[in-house]
């Protein structure tokens, strides 16, 4: 049962992250922070999630093939 | 806007996964045997249409903001994943996916497997491999289609586009017996990655509380401007590969 489980969890978990975690936390804490601009310090953040997830991307890519020819 | 750019999305996305689909199934049916392969190809498609029906109105009762961030947010996620794979692939740091080449091991496979029947199916190995390629690839597409129509509070659509795309691909998949692959899959992969990742930024940004400037024409916007982004990236990666392959072999000769 419990390999059942492990193996569900790493399926959804590849199916909706993939390989690299870190721009679903980028995500994650964007939208966080977005919410706590508007909500708390009445700014309308619309850019914020946009330059999060360009520079997301950019960064994951990077990673993705430095060193590689 | 948003009604056609939902049905474009889910019928692209639905496009791409129904070809790899495709391929899998045609293995299996014309290496195998067509009766079990269509069994465990219906079986698959009742499954995933089960899904739709059961969480796509459950979804809708979800309050808009709500399901807007959280659903904003994992597709956000989920197009950066199809824009990094399909940057990497177009630059050239990632082979393309050879529809050819996957049928070729398919069929390799196929042969050597052993049959039997077993649930009053006659050969369980080819229901098995085109239920599951039919599961798995659907699954993305079950993915697309109810957080795209839930958010829009159109899952009819969303289903609807994607029926149509699983009905051109099949015809043509019919029509011509082989692995579909000469169809631009990279370029339709980015596409919909640009899609996903704008509404997923969209709607994600509206449920954290955001009011974007004017309102639902800033996709006219964000949409074009994922993609350059995208476009970008790409050109600069394969400059970067270009000029990395052309250093390796001056570094070489001067060594020599």
């Amino acid at each position: 049962m419990s390999r059942w489980l492990r193996s569900f969890g790493a399926f959804w978990y590849d199916f909706v992250i993939g390989d690299d975690w870190r721009g679903a936390a980028v995500v994650a804490v964007a939208l966080a922070l977005t919410a706590l601009l508007v909500h708390a310090l009445s700014v309308n953040a619309w850019w914020l999630l946009p330059i999060a997830v360009i520079g997301a991307l950019g960064w994951s890519l990077r990673r993705a093939t430095s060193g590689k020819p | 806007m948003n009604s056609l750019a939902l049905f474009f999305t889910v019928f692209v996305a639905c496009a791409v996964e129904a070809v790899e689909a495709l391929t899998i199934v045609l293995a299996a049916g014309l290496t195998r045997e067509w009766r079990s392969t269509f069994q465990g190809m219906a079986a698959a498609l009742g499954v995933l249409a089960v899904t739709v029906a059961v969480l796509g109105p459950a979804l809708t009762l979800v309050p808009l903001t709500w399901l807007r961030l959280v659903v904003g947010g994992l597709l956000a996620v989920f197009g950066l994943q199809w824009l990094r794979k399909a940057i990497l692939r177009a630059s050239g740091y990632k082979g393309l996916h050879d529809e050819g080449a996957i049928y070729t091991r398919q069929v390799a496979a196929a042969r050597t497997a052993t049959g039997g029947s077993r649930r009053g199916v006659r050969d369980w190995y080819a229901f098995t491999l085109s239920f599951k390629g039919v599961l798995l690839e659907g699954l993305e597409v079950v993915f697309i289609a109810i957080t795209f129509g839930a958010s829009q509070q159109n899952v009819g659509l969303a289903a609807a586009a994607a029926v149509a795309a699983v009905v051109v691909v099949a015809a043509v998949g019919i029509a011509v017996r082989a692995p579909l692959s000469r169809v631009p899959e990279n370029t339709m992969k980015f596409s919909v990655g640009v899609m996903l990742t704008s509404f997923g930024v969209f709607w994600g940004a509206e449920g954290a509380g955001v009011s974007w400037p004017g309102n639902d024409a800033a996709l006219l916007a964000l949409v074009p401007a994922t993609a350059l982004v995208g476009l970008g990236y790409t050109a600069v990666l394969r400059r970067a590969r270009v000029a990395a392959r052309a250093e390796v072999p001056a570094a070489g000769r001067s060594a020599a």
